[in-house]
């Protein structure tokens, strides 16, 4: 048991400490390298939850695609970094103020926290044991059939999310010669090629 | 104290040991993989290849190794020197650990963990990691140019991959390696699921920036790509990191389709060789095969590999998870997956 | 020990293995290897000049549009890979949800295509 609380706390310290690198970082691009070390250690911990399957999916989806669009993103900023930090300082009140709101509306939101009535029945339904049937068995057993409405909203998100990502990024440009496959695969020689027989001096 | 050996020391020795069988002929490996290209090449193009470091030139991998491993570490006065470090090492060790759960025969594994297609597919899709971080770092144009086509050359097969892994998961019922290759007993699925086995196995050469989707490395128009402005073991760990990609590759394709450790037929002679010879035999074939690519192909265009990768791959492996579950769910032919 | 857990302290220390590894062998070549940088060999590599400007600039759009396309699928496969194993212990309304799921993905797979964003010119 010893290992397991080292290793937790190991794991969880790390966490914590690159959470605390990636908002103080100066670099975006180390923020976004301390954000995936984060990542990693979460994923860590899921592990020694026994929910591996989720430890996979979370470096799978957020380690594996989105930090690498975040990596894309400030990798394109060319901002003078030195100048930024000058300017921070002005920005202070305002920030301030905004968190100020959030810990506001924090704080009435658990003021007001209500645990539903149905909730409590829903955790005294068993869980499979996870030496029995793996964590993966059991999210599928109910997630397509129990939770069928959730898993076909979820659908429609991505629906949502690829239509906006193709209509605020896609832009037509103009002037470019495109290669058509299928036209290319579908020319003759008929289509292109003349035989044609010249008269001596006649010219064509 | 007696305990403490008994109960902690003792098993993680054996561990350290179990890693290092695994480890030494991996690097083993990845050497010979060198001279065995050099030398396939050379005989497809009629050539000696390396032939004078030792007999046939087999001591040709150890004396690049020492000889990159004698170079001066240049690091550019420009590049960011942490993530300029680090960004080989990152792509070497996640060429190593994947191996923590490959099964090299019935029982014969490290890590038997029970989401180890997962697991794989996870490391697989941190490999861009290396790769952009190289190119970021290094602050030069080639590097950067060629990271960022690499980074969206690797994403777009990435998912092409996922929805092949899917389709032999369907026919398995588990996402243990073990389970996988115990599955194809009667016959290997590369049969049944064809089309999903050359995807595969194409979609492989362009996740490891092989011949002919090696753009990023495009000596012509990039000077080698992301990696221009490395030398000496960075350099090495970064080669060292993709050719150990490709062997893993020619595993992962031999676990899902090729039946790992099985033998074809379980008949008397061929069940008397030990698995781990007949995984090892499996991914020699699927090297050969890489290589053999490499020296016939011309290299494949931005444009062509994109339109491949999103327009052929991507809905043909889509469409044949459903045709797959689709065929096992009305002929009841699922297997049968209570004990995950 | 959690069984469960015993399977995963090998990963763990394979990967500390890994690292001292690739550690050593960086190390081992700074020591071994004499090092004698100057001002020209720290450049970065151009073609004869200096470089113009720094590199990291903008790069095309399209990149972007390629990484969240590429985080989409991903979820979706994410979403596959329970149902690909638990298949045939969720029946027929199972199947059906998940085709439905990626119905509905097709139709936006079908618009991106349309609209061309599949392209790459």
């Amino acid at each position: 048991m010893i290992i397991h609380s080292l290793t937790f706390y190991m794991f969880a310290a790390v966490a914590v400490a690159s959470g605390v690198m990636v908002i103080s970082a100066r670099n975006p691009v180390h923020s976004v390298l301390f954000l995936i070390l984060a990542f990693f250690n979460s994923a860590a911990l899921f592990v020694l939850m026994g929910a591996e399957f989720l430890a996979m999916v979370l470096v799978v989806v957020y380690v594996g695609a989105v930090a690498v669009l975040f990596l894309f993103v400030v990798m394109m900023l060319d901002i003078n970094f030195r100048e930024m930090r000058h300017g921070a300082l002005q920005y202070l009140p305002i920030g301030g103020l905004v968190g100020i709101v959030l810990l506001a509306e924090l704080v009435l939101v658990f003021g007001s926290w209500a645990v539903a009535p149905e909730a409590a029945d829903v955790a005294t339904i068993p869980t499979p044991d996870p030496t029995v049937v793996t964590n993966t068995h059991a999210l599928g057993s109910v997630l397509y059939t129990r939770f069928v409405y959730l898993f076909q909203a979820a659908g429609m998100i991505l629906l949502v999310a690829m239509v906006g990502a193709i209509v605020l990024t896609l832009r037509q440009r103009d002037g470019l010669r495109r290669q058509s496959i299928a036209e290319q695969n579908a020319r003759r020689k008929s289509d292109t090629i003349e035989v044609v027989k010249v008269p001596s001096r006649g010219g064509v | 104290m007696v305990d403490f050996w008994a109960s902690y020391a003792w098993p993680t020795a054996k561990i350290v040991l179990y890693i290092i069988a695994i480890v030494v002929p991996l690097l083993l490996a990845i050497a010979y993989l060198t001279y065995a290209e050099r030398k396939v090449i050379a005989a497809m193009q009629m050539r000696k290849g390396p032939n004078v470091v030792g007999p046939f030139g087999l001591l040709q991998p150890i004396a690049d190794g020492l000889k990159l491993l004698l170079k001066e570490t240049i690091i550019p006065a420009g590049a960011n020197r942490v993530v300029f470090v680090l960004a080989p090492m990152i792509t070497f060790i996640l060429a190593l650990v994947a191996w923590a759960v490959i099964p090299f025969g019935p029982g014969v594994v490290l890590a038997d963990i029970n989401v180890g297609i997962l697991y794989l597919f996870a490391i697989s899709s941190l490999g861009v990691y290396g790769i952009i971080m190289a190119g970021w770092a290094s602050n030069s144009r080639y590097a950067f140019l060629g990271a960022l086509r690499s980074a969206a050359q690797m994403v777009s097969y990435e998912v092409s991959i996922g929805f092949v892994i899917i389709t032999v998961l369907l026919c398995v019922g588990s996402l243990n390696l073990s389970d996988i290759v115990l599955a194809q007993q009667n016959i290997w699925f590369a049969i049944p699921l064809l089309p999903m086995f050359v995807v595969f196995f194409i979609s492989g050469l362009a996740e490891t920036n092989r011949a002919p989707f090696d753009l990023p490395e495009a000596e012509a128009e990039l000077v080698s790509g992301y990696n221009v402005e490395y030398s000496s073991m960075a350099f090495a760990l970064f080669f060292l990191g993709e050719y150990a990609n490709m062997i893993l590759m020619s595993a992962m394709t031999s676990i899902l389709f090729l039946g790992g450790w099985l033998p074809p037929v379980d008949v008397a002679p061929l069940n008397w060789i030990p698995g781990p010879v007949w995984f090892a035999l499996k991914i020699a074939a699927c090297l050969f095969v890489f290589l053999w690519v490499r020296a016939t192909f011309p290299r494949y265009r931005y444009d062509q590999l994109m339109r491949l990768g999103w327009k052929v791959f991507l809905p043909l492996s889509l469409a044949w998870v459903i045709i797959t579950a689709g065929v096992l769910v009305a002929m009841d032919w699922l297997p049968d997956t209570i004990a995950g | 020990m959690n069984p469960l857990l015993a399977d995963y302290l090998p990963i763990l220390i394979f990967l500390g293995i890994a690292v001292g590894v690739a550690a050593a062998a960086i190390l081992a070549s700074l020591i071994l290897a004499r090092q004698k940088p100057d001002s020209e060999k720290l450049s970065a590599y151009e073609c004869g000049f200096e470089a113009f400007s720094d590199t990291r600039g903008r790069f095309d759009v399209r990149f972007y549009l390629v990484a969240i396309l590429f985080i989409i699928f991903d979820l979706e496969v994410a979403f596959l890979f329970p149902w690909a194993i638990s298949l045939g212990t969720i029946g027929m309304l199972g199947f059906w949800s998940m085709v439905a799921f990626l119905g509905i993905l097709t139709i936006g797979f079908v618009y991106e295509w349309k609209k061309g964003a599949l392209e790459w010119e």
